[in-house]
């Protein structure tokens, strides 16, 4: 055990976690140069795409220095605040972190709240500085920030470019000696921290885990303690670039089990597992279980793909334990499904994963968080759609839930940043200046309200400088209103929304006026109206159409033409009708694009 | 059978024009042989070789200058026979047009003028971005029938953003007054490869109004009517049964070679369409090869063109030869849909044969694609 060191890696997106981590891989002689793909623990297209590792993976190396054989185990986190959960529990099951800094472009948000965890957790911080190699590296100014920041000797700071290859083996050098073993009773009952799972299409679920007393045998019985399950240990091992099977994996190593699971939802992050036999009488502290923060329906583009849709649900399901959904029905877009995602990002992975992976296009209606509602009985009810709110006159007050939001940006955007914010009905509640340029904002916010494109808006009007990381920090009662679109006098279901009331006016007339644009001219004229219970707040009126016909249609036109108007008439099949008004999609999307 | 002939450049770009062209004209003279060599590698495209109509189309064909003229028509000559009489058009713009210009084309055996003249109006031609004035229009008119060119058709555009109809009540007087043969009246449409286009895009300019165009629509047909003449398609009006043999022919599914940039050929049974890209052309013609992309067309796409180009006709759509062309699947499976569109007054079966209503002509195309056959039902192929 006192050979074995368990680290993570914290960084921003885009500073060079990736890289870094190839890099050690290969000097460990992990991976040859051949086996390695360009990125490779990011193994999903998806992720790879966005930079970002969605889910967190580990992977051991052998590491020899003054005669001495060490085991490094590295464990992946992921680096969006969808997952801090997640993230939190990977901290967990190390020592030791590696605080990546990029040189050019300093501390981030996300950057520092993982390093809180870390410190938290007691985990000791390797500072490094990467990219110094980069032309607009600035690293005394850095390393300012993160003296600041961990009150480190700017000495401890290694310089590194994972790209060059500089500085691997001083961070190697550092991980063994300023790391400390783990520590754990190897003959205590077994204890072992399941941080991660990985869906295996062949053998069930891949459970990930870090010893913290005791060991595990193959084919030992073991209970995960807060789901009650009971497995049998049909494999083990260590985790390299394949899984290596071993009869034993020991205290304070890190390993992967299968035992024949096939639903992720069986397997909890944060979860302890231990012996049957002789089972451990507490779990690890810190397990949550992980809640949905937004709710969203989804619905197949053809109402006769809702089979397929539930089979794609299902299958997503299987490897993506955050996500919850039941059936759902709407007058508009038929059957389809109510979802619980983590976060914005987590609803535009299930909804890219569904593309993808099960070629299922799919109408994702107006994201929602979950208000309390109490009813004028004094009744709490948990309302997550606008379909679940009760009508105005039975409700006593409505309960939304507020984040605490720190952003890291330069200071020439504070003003920017502090206008979105007000607009966002956040309240400042502190500033500080981290470094003469570089400043942190907290705000308390409304989570609704970060649901909705801020992240985007935030970063547009920071010139992508500017950093969030957010938790929930608690319900506050709030002027929540719901507001309807009515065509033609008849309610559009898919289109309704729960917004704070001082926002309704503004959101239905954007609304209406972008509902005007999508609608297409049919025989008689719509009116579009937006209303909170029967007042009309929002008008917008299209046309009847006059006319359909096209001006010109000679030799070279017939078969362009022909193919335009077979496209339309596809495009009408698939139209929504309500009443008698016929919606395209695109209608149903606009209302996530309304800013 | 029927010879298109395409030539690709412009003295400048109309704001509103997608048609394939290039205001580099540099190469027109390479172009002409290339084209004249299309002819000839083409010939034996569809099995007869009697031309019934010929028409030179653009682009601007009017910039053509005497011998690069002759050389297509010859060449035309030589591999084909022409039918006695035939209709041979000839694309103009008015500023091309003086009487030595004018002698030239009659001479070389035009015999059919397609003038485009747009608009009368000044501030109208300056929008659209024309190169001719008012005044000219009517002057080039008037030389041609002087020429001995009595087979005269004008362009006409309506739609144009105006506070109401007085421009276009102007233009029609106007053009009643010239007394020509033929007039193709066009919708201003905006398409999105053009400056209009662009600018709508860029809210720089509305889209054109509905209303607008509808009332344009209307007060044109019946001032036209009122004068002689007949709507023979939805945007082509003749006195005396003096229609467009040639355009007539697309409309009537009868077969044409097109030659020269992105002109289209249709031999019955599939599509042809060269390249829209004059230097590709070029190179391929200079390789003795037709750089065409070839679509065959199943009969639910045959019996779906013929309602498209059929029913803005005043022939309308026969009912056996949509049967015949659909095995019997076109009336088992739209019978519904007519009868809906009987009961709307949008169309109408006259001997056997669909037409639309008046009404129905400003729905033209939505009549046509509500009775298109589903080219996935699998009910034909």
């Amino acid at each position: 055990m006192k050979n074995i060191r368990n680290f993570c890696i914290i960084a921003h997106i885009d500073h060079g976690k990736s890289t870094l981590a190839d890099r050690l891989l290969e000097f460990t002689k992990t991976v040859t140069h051949r086996e390695m793909q360009a990125q490779l623990l990011d193994d999903m297209d998806l992720e790879r795409e966005r930079g970002i590792t969605i889910k967190s993976h580990a992977i051991q190396m052998d590491y020899l220095l003054d005669g001495e054989q060490y085991t490094l185990n590295l464990i992946d986190t992921p680096g969006h605040v969808d997952f801090s959960y997640e993230v939190s529990r990977s901290i967990a099951a190390c020592e030791g972190a590696l605080l990546l800094v990029d040189a050019a472009q300093g501390i981030e948000a996300q950057t520092i709240s993982n390093l809180y965890l870390a410190i938290n957790h007691d985990l000791v911080i390797i500072p490094v500085l990467n990219k110094i190699d980069l032309p607009g590296a600035m690293p005394e100014e850095v390393k300012d920030q993160i003296v600041d920041l961990i009150g480190c000797d700017r000495e401890e700071i290694i310089h590194a470019s994972g790209k060059e290859g500089i500085g691997i083996e001083e961070i190697l050098y550092a991980i063994v000696h300023r790391v400390p073993a783990p520590k754990g009773d190897p003959d205590a009952p077994l204890q072992a921290l399941i941080f991660d799972s990985v869906f295996n299409s062949y053998r069930g679920i891949e459970v990930i885990f870090r010893i913290k007393n005791g060991s595990v045998r193959k084919g030992d019985r073991v209970k995960f303690m807060a789901t009650g399950k009971e497995y049998f240990a049909d494999e083990i091992g260590t985790l390299r670039l394949q899984k290596q099977p071993k009869e034993v994996v020991e205290c304070g190593d890190v390993g992967y089990l299968i035992s024949g699971i096939k639903v992720a939802r069986e397997v909890k992050v944060g979860d302890t597992f231990t012996h049957i036999h002789r089972p451990s009488p507490t779990m690890i502290r810190g397990f949550e279980e992980v809640k949905p923060m937004v709710f969203a329906g989804i619905y197949p583009v053809e109402t006769s793909e809702y089979e397929d849709l539930r089979d794609a649900m299902e299958k997503l399901q299987l490897n993506d334990a955050a996500l919850v959904w039941e059936p759902e029905t709407s007058a508009a877009l038929g059957f389809g499904f109510r979802c619980g995602f983590l976060g914005m990002l987590h609803m535009e992975i299930v909804q890219e994963r569904l593309e993808r992976e099960f070629d299922m296009t799919v109408i994702t209606t107006v994201p929602s968080v979950q208000f309390n509602v109490i009813n004028s009985k004094g009744e709490l009810m948990r309302v997550s759609a606008p379909s679940e709110m009760p009508d105005p006159n039975f409700i006593g007050s409505i309960e939304e839930p507020f984040i605490n939001a720190q952003i890291i940006s330069k200071s020439e955007y504070v003003g920017a940043i502090m206008t979105l914010c007000m607009d966002k009905r956040g309240m400042l509640k502190n500033q500080i200046y981290l470094t003469a340029d570089r400043v942190e904002l907290q705000f308390s916010m409304p989570l609704a309200e970060v649901v909705f494109d801020f992240f985007d808006r935030l970063k547009t009007i920071s010139r992508g400088y500017a950093s969030l990381d957010y938790e929930l920090s608690g319900y506050q009662e709030s002027d929540m209103v719901k507001l309807d679109i009515m065509l033609n006098g008849d309610r559009v279901d898919a289109l309704s929304a729960i917004v704070h009331r001082t926002k309704a006016y503004e959101w239905g007339k954007k609304l209406c006026e972008k509902l005007r644009e999508l609608i297409p001219r049919q025989m008689f004229e719509i009116a579009i109206q937006a209303a909170i219970g029967q007042k009309v707040i929002a008008r917008e009126t299209v046309k009847a159409m006059r006319k359909d016909v096209l001006a010109k249609c000679y030799g070279g036109d017939i078969s362009r033409k022909r193919k335009l108007l077979d496209k339309q008439k596809k495009g009408k099949k698939r139209m929504r009708q309500v009443g008698n008004v016929e919606i395209p999609q695109e209608a149903f999307m606009a209302v996530l694009k309304i800013n | 059978m029927h010879l298109y002939v395409h030539i690709p450049f412009c003295r400048q770009a109309c704001h509103y024009c997608d048609f394939h062209f290039s205001t580099q004209t540099g190469q027109k003279r390479e172009m002409t042989g290339m084209i004249a060599r299309e002819i000839a590698l083409r010939s034996g495209y569809l099995p007869g070789t009697e031309l019934q109509t010929l028409y030179l189309g653009g682009g601007t064909p009017s910039l053509l200058d005497e011998a690069e003229l002759v050389l297509l028509l010859e060449t035309a000559r030589t591999h084909f026979s022409l039918k006695p009489n035939a209709e041979i058009t000839l694309e103009a713009n008015p500023d091309d047009l003086d009487p030595t210009k004018l002698r030239e084309l009659a001479r070389a055996g035009i015999n059919r003028l397609s003038i485009g003249i747009q608009s009368f109006n000044d501030a109208h031609l300056k929008y659209l971005h024309r190169v001719h004035s008012g005044p000219e229009a009517e002057c080039c008119v008037k030389q041609a029938q002087d020429a001995g060119i009595s087979n005269i058709s004008i362009d006409l555009i309506y739609a144009i953003p105006a506070p109401d109809h007085q421009v276009l009540r102007e233009d029609l007087e106007r053009a009643l007054a010239l007394r020509v043969s033929h007039i193709s009246a066009y919708c201003l449409t905006i398409e999105p490869q053009t400056v209009f286009g662009n600018w709508l895009h860029k809210k720089k300019i509305e889209p054109i109004d509905d209303d607008f165009a509808a009332e344009q629509f209307e007060l044109l047909v019946s001032q036209l009517a009122q004068h002689g003449y007949e709507q023979y398609e939805i945007s082509n009006f003749a006195r005396d049964g003096q229609y467009s043999q040639h355009n007539t022919a697309y409309w009537q599914r009868r077969s044409y070679l097109g030659v020269g940039p992105s002109a289209h050929s249709y031999d019955g049974a599939s599509r042809q369409y060269n390249v829209s890209h004059n230097a590709q052309y070029l190179r391929a013609l200079q390789r003795h090869e037709v750089p065409a992309t070839r679509e065959v067309l199943s009969r639910t796409d045959q019996v779906n063109e013929y309602l498209l180009t059929g029913l803005r006709t005043k022939w309308g759509c026969r009912l056996d030869l949509l049967a015949e062309l659909s095995e019997g699947g076109f009336l088992r499976s739209q019978n519904q849909t007519l009868f809906r569109l009987f009961e709307k007054g949008w169309l109408q079966i006259i001997n056997d044969t669909l037409l639309l209503t008046e009404a129905g002509k400003l729905f033209a195309d939505r009549v046509a694609s509500e009775l298109f056959l589903d080219s996935e039902s699998g009910l034909i192929n």
